[in-house]
């Protein structure tokens, strides 16, 4: 078991050392650098860029050296701990991303802690009553959330809030509070923020997960060791949630690695729309101006999450599952 | 004998329906038999005639949509009194006491029957914490000691493996420990050698006849192996689709069958005598599709002695022929008494 762990662990290694050598080719993909798209931006709000300044602009930046040397430089610098500049913001990439990334895990900590909340309970019931009128009613409801963009329903509940609460929904913090140190209150201010965009965030992925609960469940239900737990006198709800439950979460554990790049980058749009201080936004716009550093910076570190929490959900689930530990001896 | 000693269950025309809505499964259909203590009682009969349901119907256990829509299950208590199982609900801590303490149940599959992610250990010590009321260390102490009953070596090591780590035979031991570890004075055996090779399934059914013999408890053993049946029964119990066809000593069943059916199922087996090479005898036709079922006597599209006006006209009821043995056969009841049957089912559901 424990050579299983060492080499789920070199692998992780190798699977990071992929994810930088892919972020930086596809950030270096489109067309031209970002002195290009500097010079753009500048000439479309009329001020000219002359040559020699582009120029002294690529020396700056090291964006005149093959991209390999690049790419070596830019390995060197991550390996020292240093993320480079933010060079559209004229900051270090860390100061820029700041809070940020704290508050993504935050507000995506917080959306699947409501999905799982609300999917498995129904989705329990669900199974457990199948084509009972409840159980048409949680399929109808989560279909309806899962059809709703999740920018829809963040511009609904912003109306509604503003329409008849007067309350301004968005953001994840007070005006006064968005710039204050952190303190007790400013965390008061954020949990009392949290609720609604984790709602917003959560309830299309509630849905799938209420159906993929649903269908385990009603597999595991079939199975004969839940009626020989009946037959030993177990009560209905200790046999549901001792046997079936358990082994019907064991597919969850496996996706949790995976959950959060998906709720990142699914979130992109709903954070833009509520004005969230999320790294979704931030990415985006780095992309788009092919701010090398800064979009290096986040795809990475988004992906090192993904592995890890990949490589977290592994051992979760050797500890909860017998037949994989036994498996991988 | 069994004249002396009153039946520890008794079974009367148990209706076993499953709602579908492609249409009713009528799975056990007016089945009627008794199970008399410290004895074996062998139910035999094709894949799909109720019999698994019958059990899961005397435990109260039926899945949905199935449904006990009539009939009675009596249980006579230790104490002399009479629990009409069919009243109680199926949750009730009365019924699920009976499920731990007075009948135990052994499956086909014993790899299925373990949780996959739990302990053999935790499933017995699971039951004789709920039942038997002890701490968790003696619970651990009696699981021990029930599985050396049962023949597992080495059990203190054994409690803590899973059910995948056990060979066949041992996991089946393993069940039938589970099912005994709160001593049912009924051990319900489903099909319990069916999964297992042909010496495993000789050293089961010696261990079932030993712990019956050691503890005194009554067996009701499913089955659709007739050799299973005339090594293990003291009584049988035919069934075909949803009934009971014909019942009686096992002596009487195998020397002088009375239905075509049970006449049809010897034929089938191989014996010694039987002459190498040539073709068993199968049962002709197949068995009709549970949907639609015939009305009359379920058996009559493929029975050989078939009596047309009278078989696909009204049920058969069981009747006794001797003084231990039943039939539900028109070839046995006087004409007086074939209006007495049981009326033509209503339609095909
Ligand atoms: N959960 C269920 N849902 C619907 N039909 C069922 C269910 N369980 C059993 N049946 C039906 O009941 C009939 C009897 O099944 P069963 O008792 O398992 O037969 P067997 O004698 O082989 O044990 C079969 O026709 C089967 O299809
Ligand atoms: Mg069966």
């Amino acid at each position: 078991m424990i050579a299983y762990i060492i080499r789920r662990l070199i692998l992780a290694i190798l699977t990071i050392w992929a994810i930088t050598v892919l972020s930086f080719v596809i950030i270096q993909l489109p067309p031209g650098d970002y002195v290009t798209s500097y010079i753009a931006s500048m000439s479309a709000s009329g001020i000219g860029v002359t040559e020699a300044e582009a120029q002294a602009l690529r020396i700056q930046y090291g964006l005149d050296q093959p991209i390999y040397v690049q790419y070596l430089k830019w390995m060197g610098m991550i390996a020292q701990g240093r993320f480079g500049m933010a060079i559209e913001w004229g900051r270090p990439v860390m100061d820029v991303i700041g809070d940020r990334l704290t508050l993504t895990i935050v507000i995506s900590v917080a959306a699947i802690v409501f999905t799982w909340a609300l999917a498995l309970p129904i989705g329990i019931y669900s199974a457990v009553r199948r084509y009972s009128i409840g159980d048409y009613i949680a399929t109808l409801i989560g279909f309806i959330g899962l059809a709703i963009p999740g920018f829809m329903l963040a511009l609904i509940v912003m109306y509604v809030g503003f329409k008849y609460f007067n309350a301004s929904i968005g953001g994840l913090f007070s005006a006064e509070m968005a710039d204050a140190p952190w303190n007790w209150a400013k965390f008061v201010d954020l949990l009392k923020h949290l609720p609604v965009v984790a709602i917003v965030l959560g309830i299309g992925g509630t849905a799938q997960m209420i159906r993929i609960m649903r269908s385990n469940l009603l597999d595991e239900l079939r199975k004969p060791y839940v009626m020989t737990a009946r037959a030993r006198g177990l009560s209905e709800a200790r046999v549901i949630m001792k046997y079936p439950v358990r082994v019907a979460l064991n597919p969850f554990i496996s996706t949790l690695g995976y959950l959060f790049p998906y709720v990142v980058s699914g979130s992109i749009i709903v954070s833009m729309v509520l004005s969230l201080p999320t790294v979704g936004p931030l990415l985006l716009k780095a992309l788009i101006a092919q701010d090398l550093f800064l979009a290096g910076t986040i795809v990475l570190m988004l992906g090192v999450m993904t592995v890890v929490g990949t490589f977290i959900s592994d051992l979760l689930l050797m500890w909860i599952d017998p037949r994989i530990r036994f498996e991988k001896q | 004998m069994q004249s002396e000693q009153k039946p520890l269950l008794s079974v009367r025309n148990l209706k076993t329906y499953f709602f579908q809505d492609e249409g009713t499964v009528k799975a056990v259909d007016g089945a009627t038999f008794d199970v008399y203590p410290g004895k074996t009682l062998g139910i035999v009969g094709e894949s799909g005639c109720g019999k698994s349901v019958t059990a899961q119907s005397i435990l109260r256990i039926v899945d949905q949509p199935g449904r006990i829509v009539d009939g009675e299950i009596v249980l006579r208590g230790a104490d002399g009194n009479d629990v009409e199982l069919t009243r109680l609900h199926p949750d009730s801590r009365e019924m699920r006491d009976i499920r731990g303490t007075e009948i135990g149940l052994v499956f086909q599959e014993p790899m299925t029957s373990f949780s996959p992610v739990h302990t053999v250990g935790n499933q017995i010590v699971e039951a004789i914490r709920l039942h038997c009321g002890v701490n968790e260390r003696e619970a651990r102490i009696k699981a021990v000691e029930t599985l050396r009953q049962v023949g597992i070596p080495k059990p203190e090591r054994r409690i803590d493996e899973y059910a995948f780590e056990l060979s066949g035979g041992l996991r089946q031991r393993a069940m039938i420990a589970v099912a005994l570890s709160c001593n049912p004075r009924l051990l319900i055996a489903d099909e319990p050698t069916t999964a297992l090779d042909v010496t495993t399934q000789a050293q089961i059914l010696d261990l079932l006849r030993q712990l019956q013999e050691q503890r005194g408890m009554a067996i009701m053993l499913i089955t659709h192996n007739l050799g299973v049946i005339a090594e293990m029964a003291d009584d049988v119990v035919v069934m075909y689709l949803g009934r009971v066809v014909e019942q009686g000593p096992v002596d009487a069943i195998f020397h002088s069958p009375q239905h075509p059916y049970t006449r049809a199922l010897l034929r089938s087996i191989p014996s010694i005598e039987s002459t190498p090479r040539v073709e068993l005898p199968t049962i002709s036709g197949s068995i009709p599709h549970p949907y639609n079922r015939p009305s009359g006597c379920p058996f009559y599209p493929r029975c050989p002695e078939f009596i047309p006006g009278t078989c696909d006209q009204a049920e058969p009821a069981l009747r006794a022929v001797s003084e231990q043995q039943s039939v539900s056969c028109f070839l046995y009841q006087s004409q007086v008494s074939q209006g007495q049957g049981t009326k033509p089912s209503e339609g095909m559901a």
